[in-house]
């Protein structure tokens, strides 16, 4: 061991005051520089906003529908940019960071269950089966929110004759693509995979539940549901399935996802109706994407002539 | 850099503002900028709820007294955060019917906790001065104080009931205040020696108080 005299330190070598108030300097440093990266995030994420381009092939020759609704549409870049859609992501903003690769061709849709016409059809085929039409619907989220969006595609009912459902048939099961590979979210089960909805079929039948391939006058982006979804108007939008790969006709009420997920809070019917509440948040007032304050929900999402598939049903039950 | 490092954390905490005021210059606060604000505004009550509250077992564990210097300031900026979440909402939400409000508090317990959790910063942010320490005594201060402990499990329990069925982001506050509380529950559990009673702290010394 190497004693040295006190004598041989050099006054240099005594840690000096002012290195011990380095120290301290450089801890207090480390806090604000911790402090900082965390203001930082908020501010970075701030300057760097994602954006979205029309980039889908235009559908030329529309339709113009009696269905469609005057109100002010919803600017595209909203529409494709704050999507629930858990198959990718449950941030609003993940789908249409995560979908850009999405394949959407070549795409089969199996029609099976109770009709004549078993059959697996290509997503192309089906798009041809009628004139396509453009309908401007207001769509309310089960969140709270709206939006009006210009869809295209024509109504569900034309591919459902052509299925020709036997007469035991009495509800459509909607199954969404299952793929992990392309569907980051469905690694995750956060729902039971994969997404399962459905319709009686009187509600399946009605002219305004619509078959869509396309939005703003062009194909659908992959966000949205490409290459084909459901819109349906008067329902909260998660009845609306998207990127369909299956249609099924039963005799026996199907159980949906979110019904699955959580009983008590989504029921199968799921009418947009400001008079029943979601058990933890009010359904009375929505926020329409663009305003500042909220509005009055109106019952079946202002759809009201589909209020006579229900008279009767205690809609307070049948959430 | 000491002396300058209260201010300057001071301009770090109010980052999540600017930068939200930035989003808001510059229109890009997304299709729901209110829903935006009120997620952003409640995440950042939370985390500097957990901020504050990681000041202590950091200061001890890593031997830092000094930490306890930015404590209140850090707790009052989780109270800012607070304020603005529940100003949006009044506002925005429920355009200033209280009739509306207290129906929501009332019937959504999602609403219930948080509000209770908001409720609870009141009384600390109106007694964080030095004034308030002398008059309630160290003992009581610390005691009153001790309700960021509820307001912080009101705020995760708030987060866990209100999402729809991802819980990955409420539990991570979860977790993060959970090993936080077990922190003061071993503190608490373990023999104390006599000397470590608590000193009554003169109003000089009020950012030294300690609260495990
Ligand atoms: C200690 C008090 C509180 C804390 C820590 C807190 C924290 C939070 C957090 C972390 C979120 C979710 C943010 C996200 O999704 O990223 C949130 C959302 C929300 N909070 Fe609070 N909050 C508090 C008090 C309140 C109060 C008093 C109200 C109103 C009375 C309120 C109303 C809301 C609403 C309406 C939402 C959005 C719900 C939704 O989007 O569905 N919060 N809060």
């Amino acid at each position: 061991m190497l004693l040295k005299k006190s004598a041989d330190i050099k006054s240099s070598e005594i840690t000096p005051k002012n290195l011990y108030l380095n120290r301290r300097r450089f801890l207090a440093g480390t806090a604000i520089a911790g402090a900082a990266a965390l203001a930082g995030l908020e501010l970075g994420e701030a300057v760097s906003p994602s954006t979205v381009a029309h980039a889908n092939t235009k559908i030329e020759g529309l339709q113009k529908s009696p269905f469609s609704t005057t109100e002010k549409i919803t600017p595209y870049k909203d529409v494709t940019t704050y999507n629930n859609y858990y198959e990718f992501s449950t941030d609003k903003d993940g789908p249409s960071r995560l979908a850009g690769n999405f394949k959407t061709r070549p795409w089969n849709v199996t029609i099976d269950g109770l009709v004549q016409k078993k059959q697996v059809l290509d997503v192309d085929s089906i798009i041809k089966m009628a004139p396509a039409e453009e309908r401007i619907y207001r769509h309310r989220c089960v969140e709270g929110w709206s939006i009006v969006v210009p869809w295209v595609g024509f109504s569900l009912s034309e591919l459902i004759k052509r299925a020709q459902p036997t007469s035991k048939a009495k509800f459509v099961e909607f199954t969404t693509l299952l793929d992990m590979k392309q569907m980051p979210g469905q690694r995750r089960d956060v729902l039971q995979w994969p997404y399962v909805e459905g319709l009686r079929m009187d509600e399946a039948m009605h002219p305004l539940a619509l078959l869509c391939f396309g939005m703003y006058g062009e194909a659908l982006p992959n966000q949205d549901g490409a290459p084909l979804r459901l819109v349906v108007p008067w329902k909260y939008g998660f009845k609306s399935a998207k990127a369909i790969v299956r249609i099924r006709f039963t005799d026996s009420q199907p159980r949906n996802t979110w019904n699955i997920s959580a009983p008590t809070e989504y029921g199968f019917y799921s009418n947009v109706n400001p008079n029943v509440d979601h058990p933890r948040w009010s359904q009375a007032k929505e926020r329409r994407l663009g305003e500042f304050f909220k509005r009055p929900t109106l019952m079946f999402n202002g759809y009201d002539q589909v209020a006579s598939l229900y008279s009767g049903m205690d809609l307070k039950k049948n959430f | 850099m000491v002396r300058w490092s209260k201010p300057l954390v001071f301009l770090a905490c109010l980052g999540p503002l600017a930068g939200l005021g930035w989003r808001a210059y510059s229109g890009s606060l997304g299709a729901n900028p209110i829903e935006r604000i009120t997620h952003t505004t409640g995440d950042w009550t939370l985390i500097f709820l957990l901020i504050t509250l990681s000041i202590t077992p950091v200061r001890k564990l890593a031997r830092q007294p000094w930490l306890v210097r930015y404590r209140r300031m850090l707790g009052l900026f989780a109270f800012f955060y607070v304020v603005l979440h529940f100003l949006i909402y009044l506002v925005l939400d429920k355009s200033f019917s209280m009739h509306d409000i207290w129906a929501d508090v009332l019937k959504r317990r999602f609403i219930t906790v948080g509000f209770a959790g908001f409720l609870m910063l009141i009384p600390l942010a109106v007694t964080s001065t030095a004034g308030w320490i002398r008059r309630l005594g160290g003992k009581r201060w610390q005691a009153l104080h001790r309700l960021i402990y509820a307001s912080a499990i009101a705020g995760v329990i708030h987060y866990l009931w209100l999402v729809k069925a991802d819980k990955r982001k409420p539990l991570v506050y979860a977790v993060v205040l959970s090993v936080l509380l077990a922190y003061r529950l071993v503190v608490w559990l373990r023999p104390k020696p006599r000397a470590a009673k608590v000193q009554l702290p003169a109003a000089a010394e009020v950012t030294e108080v300690s609260t495990n």
